[in-house]
């Protein structure tokens, strides 16, 4: 899902760029098909993809502005967007860390059940999100397999604000670990081996030599695992319990959109739109910084 | 003849510099593991044990219910439609990117990833306001009596939104990877364009293609937020197996959401073990 180039693509690119006549022109490419797909692929996307969102932003055009303001910036619009961005964020700050752990442990270390662990992490994008949101609300409720444990202690892990953070760590951890797990496979070992030779130990050198190498990496993970959670819906329509305190930004729109209030729907999908283009503008200018850090 | 064995231990191998304690390996493996187990593996195993806590019979009177058939139906007929197109769709569009310069290239790709960026129940909103009764096509297509929110067209175009990019961004990188000469090979050689694509490209890219199929296709089976928006929730006819689970979950019966998430909880361990296969195959290949 991320832009993980191939080792050969630095290579390819070369190599088109340098044929390229001096004039600037295009080289004309000995294979057939390029207008055909190329046409293909434009009106198939604008079908699919520009047709739909042009369609947004015309009807968003012929409301009135002062209405669309109101309703994107109500107090229950407000808190939609305070919990969205709060408890995607605290998400992705747990899936940062116990994702780089796990990407770790599996690069680094031989231990039996790797393999299954690491098929393990693959679960969050194979399983539907509904199912997610289903079985965690059970697990977490109170005679549920852990519930039965937290919920004595007070910990509400269901139909509370904590289960909206619980489902959102769960949809977005396998976007932290597989962001980092092939940054770290082609890890220059002779860098640590220079630092071990230089006298630091092994806590130095992963605080000062491996941890800023893969600070980008970690970073794209997170922004990736963050735009993730902001527009989950899925799992959090069955773990929030639908209450007024654990209503997020998607779930806020579509109860509009059943009271077919299309204005106050349209008014959180603009903002919720306006979220995830600033957040794929980051993405790309953090990917187009870490990408410098893996070139010699 | 045994000679003695030295009684003086081995001194103890000192640790590579650039290893671990190995207490701390054994730390970071246990968090790892438990923190897996506790969020990843304990969700999926209660699925089972819910579904089959009050044992056969509720379950298979969940599982064969008419409407829960239907959903089955629907949910594979939106499949059906949905990954073939996007393959088309994939290979189409990695062609072109990967085997060909032009202007527009670096924004052509971020359109394709939009799909990934926008909420599911946005994209939903954006067919509902396109075809919906009082959407910018509405009057024209109810005087054709062409039906397509609330019906099957709008769960195929919902569906085909949110898994659009799934096959294309699999296969534009190992496009770009292989580059173009096999193929310029192959049409030196007098191969016409379609048996290049078809005996050289396609085969090159098989395992990745395959990869994002299944992908595709558990994304498609398993979408829930933007198909609500425009599937009406009509049991037996816009039900597909994500709602349904919903739908079950709301009259709060204890067994039967977590028997039809079983379906679904099937498929993503086999798309899970196809994955596997799929890596080893291409491991193995190269």
């Amino acid at each position: 899902m991320t832009r993980s180039a191939g080792p050969g693509v630095e290579e390819a690119v070369a190599w088109t760029q340098e044929d390229r006549p001096p004039d600037g022109g295009q080289r004309h490419s000995p294979l057939p098909g390029g207008k055909l797909t190329l046409g293909f692929t434009v009106f198939y996307l604008s079908v699919i993809v520009l047709l739909p969102i042009a369609a947004l932003l015309l009807r968003a055009c012929r409301l009135s502005w002062t209405e669309l303001w109101e309703l994107a910036t109500n107090e229950r619009a407000l808190a939609a967007y305070e919990l969205s961005l709060g408890a995607s964020l605290i998400a992705a700050l747990i899936n940062a860390a116990f994702g780089s752990l796990l990407a770790w442990v599996l690069v680094r270390y031989t231990f039996p059940g790797r393999r299954l662990l690491d098929s393990l992490i693959d679960f969050p994008f194979a399983l539907p999100t509904a199912v997610a949101g289903l079985t965690l609300a059970n697990v977490f409720s109170e005679h549920g397999w852990l519930g039965r444990f937290l919920v004595p202690m007070g910990i509400q892990g269901a139909f509370s604000r904590l289960g909206v953070v619980i489902a959102l760590t769960f949809v977005g951890l396998p976007f932290s670990v597989r962001t980092l797990q092939p940054i770290l496979e082609d890890l220059d070992r002779s860098v640590e081996e220079a630092a071990a030779c230089l006298g630091a130990g092994r806590f130095r050198t992963f605080v000062s030599v491996i941890g800023p190498t893969l600070f980008p990496t970690i970073l794209t993970g997170f922004g990736l695992s963050f735009a993730r959670a902001l527009g989950e819906y899925g799992s959090i329509k069955f773990i929030s319990g639908n209450l007024p305190q654990t209503e997020i930004a998607p779930v806020l729109m579509v109860v509009r959109l059943d009271q077919y209030d299309y204005t106050g729907a349209i008014a959180v999908a603009l903002v919720l739109m306006l979220f995830s283009f600033a957040l794929l503008f980051a993405l790309n200018w953090t990917q187009a910084w870490a990408s410098k850090f893996q070139k010699p | 003849m045994n000679l003695p064995h030295p009684t003086t231990p081995r001194p103890p191998v000192p640790r590579l510099p650039t290893r671990e304690n190995p207490a701390m390996k054994w730390l970071l493996i246990a968090v790892g593991g438990v923190f897996a187990i506790v969020f990843l593996l304990l969700p999926i195993v209660n699925v089972f044990a819910q579904a089959f806590a009050l044992g056969w019979g509720p379950y298979w009177k969940a599982i064969t219910d008419p409407d829960t058939g239907s959903a089955i139906k629907l949910t594979f007929l939106v499949a059906a439609v949905t990954v073939p197109l996007n393959v088309v769709f994939g290979l189409a569009a990695s062609w072109a990117i990967a085997k060909f310069n032009f202007r527009g290239k670096a924004m052509l790709l971020t359109f394709i990833d939009l799909p990934f960026s926008i909420s599911p129940v946005v994209a939903g909103l954006m067919f509902v306001l396109l075809f919906g009764a009082n959407g910018l096509l509405g009057d024209w297509l109810a005087a054709h009596h062409v039906k397509i929110i609330f019906a099957l067209p709008g769960i195929v175009l919902a569906t085909i939104f949110v898994t659009f990019p799934y096959v294309a961004r699999e296969l534009i990188p190992i496009m770009e990877a292989q580059g173009t000469e096999q193929e310029e090979a192959a049409l030196t050689l007098g191969a016409s364009g379609w048996q290049t694509f078809w005996r050289v490209t396609v085969p090159s890219v098989k395992w990745g293609l395959l990869y994002g199929i299944i992908l595709c296709n558990a994304r498609a089976m398993g979408e829930f937020g933007a198909v609500e928006v425009v599937s009406g929730h009509i049991a037996g006819q816009t039900d597909t197996l994500p709602l349904r689970v919903d739908k079950l979950y709301n009259e709060f019966d204890p067994v039967a959401p977590f028997a039809v998430a079983t379906l679904l909880a099937v498929l993503a361990l086999a798309t899970l073990c196809v994955k596997l296969f799929l890596e080893w195959k291409s491991r193995d290949e190269a």
